[in-house]
């Protein structure tokens, strides 16, 4: 059994008690340590995502139990894609956290950050529901305290609503996994595939409900209308390398909707019937529109890329909703679009804000290094809105495509040709306030022009951008990774009989204790 | 006892969502420490209720009655990362309470230089 596979669990659990407690008033150590951190974690889940790129499915037994007993971290290729997606994320969020000096606004923003990186890389690990629950609360228990980096009045209550928010997320999961295990007796994913199907189709009031409130709470997590009302006021006054690192939060919703919708309870299970075509496909279409009007409405520049958010969410969960391989091959293409471009926005918000009075969308006198924060902004919100030439583009077209062949596509075209165009104004009306109509507010007597933005943090923005940039130009392979990432969640035998089959302590009944 | 239990959790559950929808922190987090107690509850009962039964199952011997000990598990799990999560709230509730003299937990209706048009 090879050890790798829990390494990016292990590797921050490590690096963040050692920041705590060795570095802890050395701001430059930290830095070191968690840029190493982070980096070896890129290699790790690399390495993790080649192993994966053939087909193999990883499985490590913790403490050697098998599976329906113990708990098991399984490396397909979902999994393995979404925690290199992860790694590469947070390098960027860490390098603008540095050049913008957000590390050493508060005190442990390094650990935190591992600790957040901990639970991240862990949910997407895991193929236990209550071991997810588990890694759940590592990373909010985090990002409750990243959340709240710096302080402020403003923020600590935005904090207070999230930090709620999520106890009673938190509640709602645990309500799912008690009435999961009472119909079924496991908790493990594999295992719960295997039993859901044996149940009986006249009794099945209790599974469906359980379905029904572990779609709820995954739908809190990825900001689904209406579920989504504690993402503006969070992200929008969360210091920004958090709010960009929370990109990838709203995906962990995403990644669990996908892989328990189509192991646990697949499309054509009987049992719940209708339950992702009926309502998950509405929910995130309304999503859509509510984020598309919000970016219209937006009266800050912070809000209108929350909102944003919530708009590249829904189309997400259209795309997901629509469950055929070719739909989900497409939401994995636009979710690793959607994560980058979001997080690519937040720092820029971040770059104007810091030398703005604030972020209302009124002219002011131009900020400083305005030319490239302004080009940087131009060519994110391209990409977020889903113009030509950025992926964007490539991710809304493979969405309506993969909607063709379904019932929805009249939907589906509306919705998203209708929100793209009002998302596309809601920027350039943004932009050319921000940006372009500075030039005619004169600056005031006395008014001194602030330092730019710093080299790394531009390099940091540059290099989400850049990423962005290869997602497009290497579409074709990507898209057709996807498509066999896709093809292996629609074919779960393998992984199930992976981990059930799998020998390990306790696997045969007979051996009696230990 | 099942009677007990079932109405136990619904009660529990009942004040614990009047009391979030108060809306004002100290309520909510008594609401939510009140969920907790529920779902706790639930999550035990979930195994299942015996009572007098040992967590093992004894070979050879059938019909014994026994409890799952799983459910115990869990339960165990979620009060700690309940409480540590309370204590948290807490904190950070206080914070919000004493730097910004509100306890509401809604976004305020007019903040400072937001909403303002030009």
């Amino acid at each position: 059994m090879s050890h790798w596979i829990i390494l990016p669990v292990l590797l921050p659990a490590l690096v963040a008690p050692f920041i705590v407690l060795a570095a802890r008033y050395h701001i430059g150590i930290q830095r070191v340590f968690s840029v190493a951190g982070v980096v070896g974690l890129i290699v790790i889940a690399a390495g993790l995502a080649w192993q994966a790129s053939d087909g193999t499915i990883t499985l490590y037994q913790l403490g050697d139990w098998a599976a329906p007993f113990g708990i098991v971290l399984v490396g397909d290729r979902l999994s393995t894609l979404m925690v290199l997606l992860t790694a590469v994320l947070a390098l960027m969020v860490l390098l603008y956290a540095i050049g913008s000096g957000w590390d050493d606004r508060g005190r442990h923003f390094h650990a935190l950050f591992q600790f957040q990186l901990m639970g991240i890389m862990g949910a997407f690990l895991t193929g236990d529901l209550f071991n997810l629950f588990v890694f759940f609360e590592v990373l909010l228990i985090a990002s409750y305290g990243l959340m709240i980096h710096s302080g402020g009045n403003v923020r600590l209550r935005a904090g207070v609503q999230y930090v709620l928010f999520n106890l009673i997320g938190s509640t709602l999961f645990l309500f799912a996994l008690g009435s999961i295990y009472a119909e079924t007796g496991t908790l493990n994913m594999a295992d719960l595939a295997q039993r859901v199907m044996a149940i009986d189709p006249s009794e099945t009031v209790g599974i469906r409900v359980a379905a029904v409130l572990l779609l709820l709470v995954f739908a809190i997590k990825a900001a689904l209308v209406p579920l989504h009302f504690w993402l503006p006021s969070s992200y929008a006054e969360a210091p920004a390398p958090v709010a960009a690192l929370f990109a990838i939060m709203t995906k962990v919703g995403a990644y669990a909707i996908i892989r328990v919708y189509t192991m646990i309870f697949p499309p054509d299970l009987e049992v719940t019937a209708g339950l992702q075509s009926d309502w998950l496909l509405v929910a995130a279409l309304v999503s859509l529109a509510v984020g598309a009007a919000g970016v219209l409405a937006a009266g800050k520049l912070d809000r209108l890329v929350t909102f944003s958010v919530i708009g590249s969410m829904g189309m997400v969960m259209v795309t997901i909703s629509l469950f055929t391989p070719e739909s989900t091959a497409a939401a994995l293409y636009y979710m690793v679009h959607s994560t980058f471009a979001a997080a690519a926005l937040f720092l820029i918000v971040d770059m104007v804000k810091s030398s703005r009075a604030d972020l209302r969308l009124v002219a002011m006198p131009s900020i400083a290094g305005a030319v490239l924060v302004s080009a940087l902004f131009f060519t994110a919100a391209i990409a977020m809105a889903g113009l030509p030439p950025l992926s964007g583009f490539l991710g809304k077209l493979l969405v309506l495509q993969a909607s063709f062949p379904t019932d929805a596509v009249a939907w589906v075209f509306g919705v998203v040709l209708i929100s793209s165009l009002v998302n596309v104004v809601g920027f350039s009306r943004a932009g050319s306030i921000v940006f372009w109509k500075a030039k005619s507010v004169p600056r005031e007597e006395g008014d001194v022009l602030l330092a730019p933005p710093s080299t790394l943090s531009y390099l940091a923005v540059g290099g989400l951008i850049g990423l962005l940039i290869m997602h497009t130009i290497f579409a074709g392979p990507i898209h057709s990774y996807m498509t066999t990432t896709s093809q292996q969640l629609y074919a779960p035998e393998p992984y199930i009989s992976t981990v059930l089959e799998t020998p390990g302590k306790l696997s045969k009944p007979k051996e009696g204790d230990h | 006892m099942e009677l007990l239990v079932a109405s136990a959790i619904g009660i529990l559950t009942a004040a614990g969502l009047y009391l979030v929808f108060r809306l004002r922190t100290f309520p909510v987090i008594i609401g939510i420490s009140l969920l907790t107690y529920a779902v706790n509850i639930f999550l035990f009962a979930s195994g299942r209720l015996t009572i007098g039964g040992a967590p093992i199952l004894q070979k050879g011997v059938e019909g014994v009655i026994y409890s799952d000990p799983l459910p115990q598990a869990l339960v165990l799990t979620a009060i700690v990362i309940s409480f540590g999560m309370t204590a948290v709230v807490v904190m950070i509730a206080l914070g919000a309470y004493l730097g910004g003299d509100d306890d509401g937990v809604n976004d305020p209706v007019e903040p400072a230089g937001e909403g303002d048009k030009p």
